[in-house]
């Protein structure tokens, strides 16, 4: 209900400023809306949304399992911790910029290289986050695992994951947010198509009606997913923590 | 199946840089079907002792002998339990061979039946360390050692518990090591009892108790007691052993 009374708060903002500023800097809903209605009976809005989000999905899962993995062994392993340190912070402080132009650069504008660009740029927040994660855990636990002498699987599983689950969670969420952003800017630099690249049509023209469309559709199916998937995967793995008065 | 224990030294190295002994030579065994426990004053070097046994701490002089296939069922001062599983869960993980029927005949003897889909969060630590004990029953172990599993629980609970853990010791042929500040535990448990000095640690009196477990009478617990009460009174000026046992 309050988020109702929210999202309502925007419209009518955005409504008055748009009476305000006047149409050709910032449409009315009504006008945003028409320009979201053509596009999507035509299938372009659906077409440049699917091809974003196979992008998105794909260097997230990459990003994230490769992520986990490296931050996981980093977090347990000095050795590794000492080896791979350096390139962390090399990672975590290259612009995502750099990556996206110089991945175009040396593997051509195909997909591939736009998904590991963008896969790239979210590693390093990935490997920090469960880094810690694996630095945090409980070594008790582990040495009761020892003693009851679990097989390796079922202590992973039983004992580390679960702990592991709300750094996941949070590298999750912020790995999403990060992928969403960087996303636009690879499409808008080497993709023919995808949300950033209609973005970037529009820019050409002024075309603000259509940029709108699609960054605010594109907001939308953030905050499904956002709804849908991250927060009751949250609250899965938080359900055993005494709930905060 | 039989633990042999030769800990010849143990110390370690502070950040400092100075070395400090925590173990001095320590040696007994123990046989199927015994109980030995292990009195001595706090911060003397147990559980220091109970990790090299359990196999936790390598770094050490000396050796222990346990059958590798022994399974081993532990009960640690806290009671370590998985906060995101529930209690059953917490007992089947440890226990993945446990039937069904000897998981409900515990949890009864332990009196956790209303509690077995709680999580760990949720009990109380009394109710937390029954289930701890649960959980190293389940195991079936071979080797059972628990470390002060009975503090901290009130009197009548505590006495409960002890004579469980007697039926246990009974029921199957299971090296016990038990680790108490109670010399009433003591005597009512173990088969032999090794009081030990303040740290470096080093066993200085082994006490065994040759009436059968089942058939001490409380006349003879208390007559063991007194006569250990005395003996230790009577070394206090040579030792300052007799404060935790008291």
């Amino acid at each position: 209900m309050l988020r109702l009374l929210s999202f309502a708060l925007f419209l009518a903002t955005w409504w008055t400023a748009a009476l305000f500023v006047g149409g050709a800097k910032l449409p009315s809903p009504p006008a945003v809306l028409q320009v979201m209605i053509a596009e999507a009976s035509s299938g372009a809005l659906f077409l440049h949304l699917g091809a974003t989000l196979a992008r998105v999905t794909l260097a997230f899962v990459l990003a994230m399992s490769l992520g986990s993995a490296i931050g996981y062994l980093m977090g347990r392993v000095r050795l590794a911790d000492r080896l791979g340190d350096p390139w962390l912070i090399l990672l975590l402080n290259l612009p995502a910029l750099v990556v996206i132009v110089l991945a175009y650069i040396w593997a051509g504008l195909t997909e591939a290289a736009a998904i590991a660009a963008i896969a790239i740029n979210k590693l390093p927040t990935a490997i920090v986050t469960l880094r810690e994660g694996a630095r945090a855990l409980d070594r008790s636990l582990d040495e009761m695992a020892s003693v009851f002498a679990m097989p390796r699987w079922r202590a992973f599983r039983h004992v580390v994951l679960p702990q592991l689950a709300p750094y996941i969670a949070a590298s999750a969420r912020s790995g999403l947010s990060l992928v969403w952003k960087i996303v636009l800017v690879a499409e808008l630099l080497g993709r023919p198509n995808g949300v950033g690249f209609e973005i970037g049509v529009a820019f050409q023209l002024f075309d603000t009606p259509r940029l709108l469309a699609y960054s605010l559709t594109f907001a939308a199916v953030v905050l499904v997913i956002e709804t849908l998937l991250v927060q009751p995967f949250e609250a899965r793995a938080n359900r055993w923590r005494p709930r905060a008065a | 199946m039989r633990l042999e224990v030769e800990i010849t030294g143990k110390s370690f190295r502070s950040a400092a840089g100075e070395t400090h002994e925590v173990l001095a030579p320590v040696q007994f065994a123990l046989q199927s079907g015994e109980v030995g426990v292990l009195i001595g004053p706090s911060g003397c070097g147990k559980s220091t002792m109970l990790r090299i046994i359990l196999g936790l701490d390598h770094d050490f002089a000396g050796r222990v002998a346990r059958p590798p296939e022994a399974r081993i069922g532990m009960v640690f001062q806290e009671p370590r339990l998985l906060p995101w599983r529930s209690v059953e869960q917490n007992v089947r993980l440890a226990a993945p061979e446990v039937s069904d029927a000897k998981l409900s005949e515990l949890f009864r003897i332990l009196e956790l039946e209303a509690h077995r889909g709680h999580f760990p969060g949720e009990l109380s630590l009394g109710l937390a360390r029954r289930v701890a004990l649960a959980r190293a029953f389940a195991v079936e172990p071979d080797l059972l050692v628990l470390d002060e599993p009975l503090a901290s629980l009130d009197d009548a609970l505590a006495g409960r518990l002890r004579d469980e853990i007697a039926t246990l010791v009974a029921s199957r042929p299971v090296m016990t090591l038990l680790v108490t500040h109670s010399l009433d535990d003591a005597i009512r448990l173990g088969d032999r009892l090794f009081f030990l000095s303040p740290r470096p640690a080093r066993i200085m009196r082994e006490v065994p108790i040759a009436i059968p477990r089942a058939a001490r009478s409380e006349a003879e617990i208390a007559a063991i007691r007194s006569e250990l009460a005395r003996r230790i009174q009577a070394e206090q000026g040579d030792v300052d052993a007799g404060r935790d046992v008291s």
